[in-house]
């Protein structure tokens, strides 16, 4: 199949000469595939500036006292850092990139129903993200308050906190447009014969979240106009010295803030769902299991916001309710790990980079999964909240579950994207260093919390020492592991080999077309008759 | 779905009804302000609005129209905002 679809005389999305040159060729390009790559530079640009936050932070940790910063700055560091990987490359990350890449080839189409809307979407999150890291060098001084803008003290610290809120507002409605565009192309343009159970599951996946990302997101932005009305204009909301209630903020915060972790994780399912199956060689074992078992993450999703506030002062009936709903969430989610360990059972591994970053995905989303029931029990929370363990559950979540999965995809799809293979070597011997350092980072950060190390604080007492000294020393191997994957890709898009139509026999449509794909991915639309997993 | 639309004109005079309830509506949210409902004064104010909402969708946004489809996907939404809300007012009416 591959070498009939090499010889496609159509030019690639790459090559085409559309009404614009240049840097405007791509900045004003409607073209899905083109705007998936404008998000994954402006990503790349994001994650290196807040990866090396996060080293710094790391390096502060190393030793009591100050080391290399000061208590207001580790406060707005950590805030940049979180504002910087959640709004704008956590959340948007996989649907932005792989869904805007991939989706439409996936079901048949030649673009999303919508590209104008598409290129706007790049557009208000470009603005969004300026406006936000405005806050940092206009105004007052950074931002100081984390990522989740707590009340009552995000309406009294003197720092310049609008802009970040705003920006953060704005973000939302680019990720609002994303999710009705992703819905719409999903119901309207699926290739002929593509039933929804012949869908491939990273498209169910991104359908799943667009879902929550149209339906959640309002309530986000509500909330932080809110803080913006309460700050500008004195109307009480959440101040108690205004007569609000600082709760109802951590309520509507995490509304849709905890949603928002199953728009960041449904993707990187997904796209676990994609690589087993194609280097396993086997059928995806469970398919109805795993499309009910993500529809379900993104229902009962929304109502386990509650278990970020156990220790808010909430009443006993919420505590109860919001503690059982999160088991709940817990069982789809084994689900989807019982079908992909199922699916390697007996199988033709054919064990490549991609395939590697997934075992390691289980491995981290393990730990990170496990490490939330603890936090999902009353008893334990009480003990363990606002702790490092919190901090590192909630980066094996999502830097582990998402992180690798967003690694997994590029290494996965990076053929098809940019026409080129990588060095396999490189890429595993990155991946190798950074797993390594991952797990030295923040594996100690369970045991500090447990023995009672408080989350955001840039000083601890000695006891702490030789942990944190271990986890710094992580950070440090971490970043060394991205900087060889990174080189690695960014080096190959030149100098790499050139890329067949389908380097890994993967069955999904995406690998029917030619690498890199033309202007309008196939030159007819296809006609689907086969399960997408179709190996036996 | 298309021909469906197309086919439907509401009269002028349905508009100018919902038009009244709604701004009635709007009169009586304002109104009820000025009564102590204790902790059904926020009940009373979403049911209000959840009402005028319902009645936008149907008359003036064509749902009564359209294919039962469309009109099961926004009662869901619906359903899922009540329950969001149910479960927050969980909070503040058992502290």
């Amino acid at each position: 199949m591959s070498e009939a679809v090499n010889q496609h005389t159509e030019v690639s999305y790459l090559e085409y000469k559309g009404r614009f040159k240049g840097l405007f060729a791509w900045i004003f390009s409607t073209d899905h595939k083109r705007i998936g790559l404008l998000y994954l530079y402006s990503m790349l640009v994001l994650f290196s500036v807040a990866a090396l936050l996060g080293l710094a932070m790391k390096i502060e940790l190393i030793a009591p006292g100050k080391t290399i910063m000061d208590a207001q700055t580790y406060n707005s560091f950590f805030t940049l850092h979180g504002i910087t990987m959640i709004f704008l490359i956590v959340v948007p990350g996989l649907p932005a990139v792989f869904g805007n890449f991939f989706l439409p080839i996936m079901i048949g189409a030649k673009d999303v129903a919508f590209p104008k809307l598409n290129l706007l979407s790049w557009w208000i999150y470009i603005i969004g993200a300026f406006i936000a890291l405005s806050a940092q060098f206009i105004g007052d001084g950074p931002p100081d308050t984390g990522w989740t803008f707590y009340a009552p003290y995000s309406f009294r610290t003197g720092t310049n906190m609008l802009p970040a809120v705003t920006g953060a507002f704005v973000l939302g409605f680019s990720s609002i447009a994303t999710g009705i565009n992703f819905i719409v192309t999903i119901h309207r343009m699926r290739a002929p014969g593509m039933t929804w159970m012949k869908m491939p599951l990273f498209p169910w996946a991104l359908y799943g979240t667009s879902w929550i990302q149209v339906l959640a997101t309002p309530i986000v932005g509500v909330t932080l106009l809110m803080i913006v009305l309460e700050r500008t204009m004195q109307i009480g909301f959440f101040d108690p010295a205004l007569g609000g209630d600082p709760i109802l903020y951590q309520h509507l915060f995490w509304i849709y803030s905890h949603p928002a972790v199953y728009i960041m994780i449904l993707p990187a399912m997904g796209v676990i769902s994609e690589i087993i199956p194609t280097f396993a060689r086997k059928t995806i074992f469970g398919y109805k299991a795993i499309v009910v078992s993500t529809l379900a993450i993104a229902f009962v999703g929304y109502f386990v916001w509650g278990h970020h506030m156990f220790t808010s002062g909430m009443s006993g009936t919420a505590l109860y309710t919001f503690s059982i709903l999160t088991f709940f969430v817990a069982i789809p989610s084994a689900i989807k790990i019982f079908n992909w360990v199922a699916t390697l059972h007996k199988a033709s591994i054919d064990i490549q980079t991609p395939f590697l970053w997934a075992l390691c995905f289980l491995f981290v989303f393990m730990v990170g999964g496990l490490s939330g029931m603890v936090l999902g029990a009353l008893s334990t929370n009480v003990h363990l909240h606002d702790t490092a363990f919190v901090v590192a559950h909630f980066h094996f979540i999502v830097f582990g579950g998402t992180g690798y999965a967003f690694f997994g995809a590029i290494h996965y799809w990076y053929p098809k994207m940019f026409g080129k293979m990588y060095d396999k070597s490189w890429a595993n011997i990155g991946l190798a260093i950074f797993f390594t350092g991952f797990n030295i980072l923040y594996l100690p950060m369970f045991y500090l919390g447990m023995t009672g190390m408080p989350r955001r604080y840039y000083d601890y007492v000695d006891e702490f020492h030789g942990p944190n000294i271990v986890s710094s020393l992580g950070a440090l191997l971490m970043i060394s592991g991205l900087i060889i994957i990174i080189t690695n890709l960014v080096r190959s898009a030149k100098h790499g080999e050139p890329a067949v139509a389908d380097p890994w026999k993967g069955k999904t449509l995406e690998w029917t077309v030619a690498s890199p794909p033309s202007l309008e991915n196939f030159e007819e639309i296809p006609t689907v008759t086969k399960h997408p997993y179709g190996y036996e | 779905m298309e021909k469906d639309q197309h086919t439907h004109i509401v009269k002028y005079k349905t508009y100018v009804y919902v038009l009244i309830a709604l701004l009635f509506m709007t009169f009586v949210s304002v109104a009820v302000t000025e009564i102590d409902l204790g902790p059904y004064t926020v009940t009373m104010a979403l049911l209000l609005a959840s009402i005028k909402s319902v009645l936008v969708l149907l008359i003036f946004m064509h749902l009564k129209f359209d294919k039962k489809f469309y009109g099961i996907m926004v009662a869901s939404v619906f359903l899922l905002l009540a329950c969001v809300i149910v479960i927050t007012f969980m909070d503040y009416l058992y502290r």
